[in-house]
C-alpha cells in the first residue's frame, strides 16, 4: 500500500442533528444525533475503515464529508495539493464546486445506483463532459480508457447497465467515481451487495487503482472481515459517537474499547475448528436519538462500572497512534482475534 | 479443538431430496434454477446450504414447502418428509407430489415446517400485530381458543427473547427493530413445534452483533426441540458456526456435500476450494492479496455444456469436462463431489 505523506482532510468536532418533526405544526420534538462530536484525520494514501452497526452514524459521516448534506457544527478542513486549506462545512455549493471533484464516492447498491435510461458511455462520460468539456472522440477514449481500467471491455460502453451482472455494474459504479482523478473516495458500503468470488475480484481492484492513482479511500463497511483485509487504519463508531480508532493490526489483535472487543467477538470465523466463545450483547442498539447517559456502550457492556454511567469518556491516546474513549482503557484486558 | 460430532443415524432422517429439478418457463427461454439436487436432513441436526446468489438455494428450499414463484415448478424428483409420530411410527409424504395450496400441504406447511424469511421487514404484515400473526398459527395448527393461543404466543415470544413479551405482543412490527422482527419471525416459524426449520439467510439483514444473538438463539432452540434445522446462507463463517453437514451448490447442482470439518479442512470440489479461498479472513499471518474465482456464474439462460463450474475452474482436464457433467462421485462417510477428478477415488 501506498505510503502516507501528510494529512487530506482533518474532522473537527463533526455533529451532524437531524431535527425530529410532529404533528400539524410540524413542532421540534427533539433530535436525532446521528453524528455527535466527532474528530479524526484521513492521510493521503492510506485507506481508513469506519464501522459500526446500523445506525452508528457512519453512512452520515460520510455524507457529510461529500457535503451531501450541511453539518449540524465541526469543520471539514480538506488540504488541497496546492494553496490554502478549505473547510468544506463552510462553503456553499458554489465554493464546493472545485472540491467536488477531488471527493468522489462509491455507492452500495449497483442497481439502485446506474441509472437504467442511460447507457455507460453517458453514466461514466457525465461528469467528464460537464466539468471537463470533453465531447465526441475524446470522450469515448477517456470512457474506454477508465473502462479499461476497471476490467470492463471498452465496445461494452454503449451497453445499458441491464447486460450487466452486479459485479460488472459495481465496477461502472467506480469507473464513474474516478472519471476525474478524484484524490479521496468515499467508498460507502461499496461490496456489501456482491457475492463472495466477485467481492473478493472488486477489493483487489480498489487496491490496484489506489496503488496506481495515489487515491485515499475512506471505507465505510459493517464487515469487519472486509475493512481487516483492505484498511491502514480503523475508526468505529457506536451511536454517533467515536469510540475507538486505531491502526486496522492494533485494533484487531489488542482492542481496548469493550464495544471493539464484542464486535470482533460477533464476527463467525470460517473454520469449524475453532468454533468461537462469542461475547453475545444483551438487546439493541440504543435510539440516537435518546442516547444513554455518560458512555452510550455502558447499559451494554460487561465491564461497565458507575462512573461509566454519569461522564461521557474522551477520546484518548493511550498507544502511539491507538485511540479510544473509554474510562476503564487502562484498567482492563481485552481479547482480540486471537484470543 | 476438533468438535466431537455423530455421524447421522437413519432413524433421524427428516427430509430427503431425491433429484430435484425446478424450471421457471420464461419468455427468454427456460431458466433451470434446480438440476438434480439431492441431500438428506436430519433431526438434531443443521445442514447448511451455502452459495453465491442465483445457485438454486433459496428455490430448493421454497419447493419444500411448495412455496416457488410462479412460473417456477418442480419438474421431477422427490421430497420425501418423514413425520416422526410420538408412537414411534414414521409416515412418508412426498411433498414435491402435494398440491401447493391442497390440505395435505396447508396442514404441513408452518405445522411440521417451519420457515423463516430473509426479509423480516417484508415477510410480516405492517398492519396486522404482533400477536394476530402468531395466534394466527397456532390456532389454525393447534385448534385452541383465542386465550390459550395468546398465552402460548407471549410464551414463545419469551423463549426468543423478546422483552417485555405481553406489551410486544400487542405491537406492530414497525413499532420492532430489524433484531427483534426476526426474533418474532422465528417464534412464529416455532411456535407448533415443527420437526423441521428452514431458515433461509436469516442473519443477512441483521448486523453482526444481533447475528450472533439469532445464531446462539437457533443453537439454543435446536438443542430444546430437537428439530432438525435446514439453513442458507451465503456467509462461510456462519456455516462454520452452525453446520454439521453442508451443501455447497452451484447452477443448480449440489458441487459437494459432507461433514462440516471435512468441508473446510479437505474441501474436494475446485469451486469449494476457490470459495474458502476467496473469503476474507481476519487472521493477519496470511498473505494479503486475496484469491478470487476468474469470471462470473454464468447466465442462466447460457449454461455451459459440461461440467457447470468448467469455465472458471483451474483444474480442467481437456476433452472431458467440457463434455460431460459429472454425477455425484461418494467421498466415503456420506460426502460426495460432482468432479471427475474423483472418479477413480470413489471407483477404489
Amino acid at each position: 500500500m501506498s505510503s502516507t505523506n501528510g494529512t487530506l482532510l482533518s474532522v473537527r468536532n463533526l455533529s451532524m442533528f437531524y431535527p425530529m418533526r410532529a404533528g400539524f405544526l410540524q413542532g421540534h420534538r427533539g433530535e436525532v444525533r446521528a453524528v455527535d462530536d466527532v474528530s479524526f484525520d484521513i492521510q493521503a494514501g492510506e485507506t481508513l475503515g469506519l464501522v459500526g452497526e446500523s445506525g452508528c452514524g457512519k453512512t452520515t459521516t460520510g455524507r457529510c464529508i461529500l457535503r451531501v448534506v450541511a453539518p449540524t457544527a465541526g469543520e471539514l478542513w480538506y488540504h488541497p495539493r496546492e494553496g490554502e486549506s478549505v473547510d468544506l462545512a463552510r462553503l456553499d455549493t458554489g465554493g464546493l464546486l472545485p472540491w467536488r471533484q477531488e471527493i468522489r464516492m462509491i455507492f452500495q447498491d449497483p442497481f439502485a445506483s446506474l441509472n437504467p435510461r442511460l447507457p455507460v458511455l453517458e453514466i461514466v462520460g457525465e461528469c467528464l463532459k460537464v466539468n471537463r468539456g470533453l465531447r465526441g472522440s475524446a470522450l469515448e477514449e477517456r470512457v474506454a480508457e477508465l473502462l479499461g481500467m476497471v476490467g470492463l471491455r471498452p465496445e461494452y460502453m454503449r451497453r445499458y447497465p441491464h447486460a450487466f451482472s452486479g459485479g460488472e455494474r459495481q465496477r461502472i459504479g467506480i469507473a464513474r467515481a474516478l472519471a476525474l482523478n478524484p484524490r479521496l473516495v468515499v467508498a460507502d458500503e461499496a461490496v456489501s451487495a456482491l457475492d463472495v468470488s466477485v467481492r473478493s475480484q472488486t477489493l483487489n481492484l480498489l487496491q490496484d487503482l489506489q496503488n496506481e492513482m495515489q487515491l485515499t479511500y475512506l471505507f465505510i463497511s459493517h464487515d469487519l472481515s472486509v475493512i481487516r483485509y483492505v484498511c491502514n487504519r480503523v475508526a468505529v463508531m457506536y451511536v454517533g459517537k467515536l469510540v475507538e480508532l486505531a491502526d486496522t493490526r492494533s485494533l484487531f489483535l489488542t482492542p481496548q474499547h469493550p464495544y471493539t472487543e464484542a464486535l470482533l467477538s460477533s464476527v463467525p470465523k470460517p473454520d469449524p475448528r475453532v468454533r468461537s466463545q462469542r461475547i453475545v450483547l444483551e438487546g439493541d442498539v440504543p435510539d440516537p436519538s435518546q442516547p444513554p447517559s455518560g458512555c452510550h456502550f455502558h447499559p451494554r457492556c460487561r465491564y461497565a462500572v458507575d462512573r461509566c454511567a454519569e461522564e461521557t469518556p474522551p477520546l484518548r491516546e493511550t498507544a502511539d497512534g491507538h485511540h479510544v474513549a473509554c474510562h476503564l482503557a487502562d484498567e482492563i484486558e481485552l481479547v482480540g482475534i486471537h484470543g | 479443538m476438533p468438535v466431537e460430532r455423530q455421524p447421522p443415524s437413519s432413524e433421524d432422517l427428516l427430509l430427503e431430496i431425491r433429484d430435484l429439478h425446478v424450471h421457471f418457463p420464461l419468455d427468454e427461454g427456460t431458466v433451470k434454477a434446480v438440476a438434480g439436487v439431492d441431500f438428506d436432513v436430519y433431526r438434531n441436526r443443521t445442514l447448511c446450504v451455502v452459495g453465491e446468489s442465483g445457485c438454486g438455494k433459496s428455490v430448493s428450499a421454497q419447493s419444500i414447502l411448495q412455496l416457488v414463484d410462479r412460473p417456477g415448478h418442480i419438474v421431477q424428483g422427490q421430497i420425501r418428509f418423514h413425520r416422526h409420530d410420538a408412537d414411534g411410527s414414521v409416515t412418508v409424504t412426498d411433498l414435491a407430489s402435494l398440491r401447493s395450496s391442497g390440505r395435505a400441504m396447508r396442514a404441513i406447511r408452518g405445522r411440521h415446517i417451519g420457515m423463516v424469511f430473509q426479509e423480516p421487514n417484508t415477510s410480516l404484515s405492517p398492519i396486522h400485530t404482533v400477536g394476530n400473526q402468531i395466534s394466527e398459527v397456532i390456532r389454525l395448527h393447534l385448534g385452541v381458543d383465542e386465550d390459550t393461543a395468546r398465552r402460548q404466543g407471549i410464551e414463545m415470544l419469551e423463549r426468543v427473547g423478546i422483552a417485555r413479551p405481553a406489551q410486544n405482543y400487542d405491537a406492530y412490527t414497525f413499532e420492532l427493530s430489524g433484531g427483534m422482527r426476526q426474533r418474532v419471525m422465528i417464534a412464529m416459524a416455532l411456535v407448533c413445534s415443527p420437526a423441521l426449520l428452514i431458515a433461509d439467510e436469516p442473519t443477512t439483514a441483521l448486523d453482526v452483533t444481533t447475528q450472533a444473538q439469532i445464531m446462539s438463539l437457533l443453537q439454543e432452540l435446536q438443542a430444546d426441540f430437537g428439530m432438525g434445522v435446514m439453513l442458507i446462507t451465503h456467509d462461510l463463517g456462519v456455516v462454520a458456526e452452525m453446520a454439521d453437514d453442508v451443501v455447497v451448490m452451484y447452477l443448480g447442482q449440489v458441487a459437494e456435500y459432507g461433514d462440516v470439518d471435512r468441508i473446510f479442512h479437505a474441501p474436494a470440489h475446485p469451486y469449494t476450494k476457490a470459495l474458502l479461498r476467496s473469503i476474507p479472513n481476519l487472521d493477519f499471518d496470511q498473505d494479503i492479496r486475496l484469491d478470487s474465482i476468474r469470471g462470473m456464474v454464468p447466465d442462466p439462460f447460457h449454461r455451459p455444456a459440461g461440467c457447470p463450474f468448467g469455465p472458471r475452474c483451474d483444474e480442467v482436464i481437456e476433452g472431458r469436462c467440457e463434455a460431460e457433467n459429472p454425477p455425484a462421485f461418494s467421498l466415503g462417510e456420506g460426502g460426495s463431489v460432482r468432479c471427475l477428478h474423483y472418479e477413480e477415488v470413489a471407483l477404489s
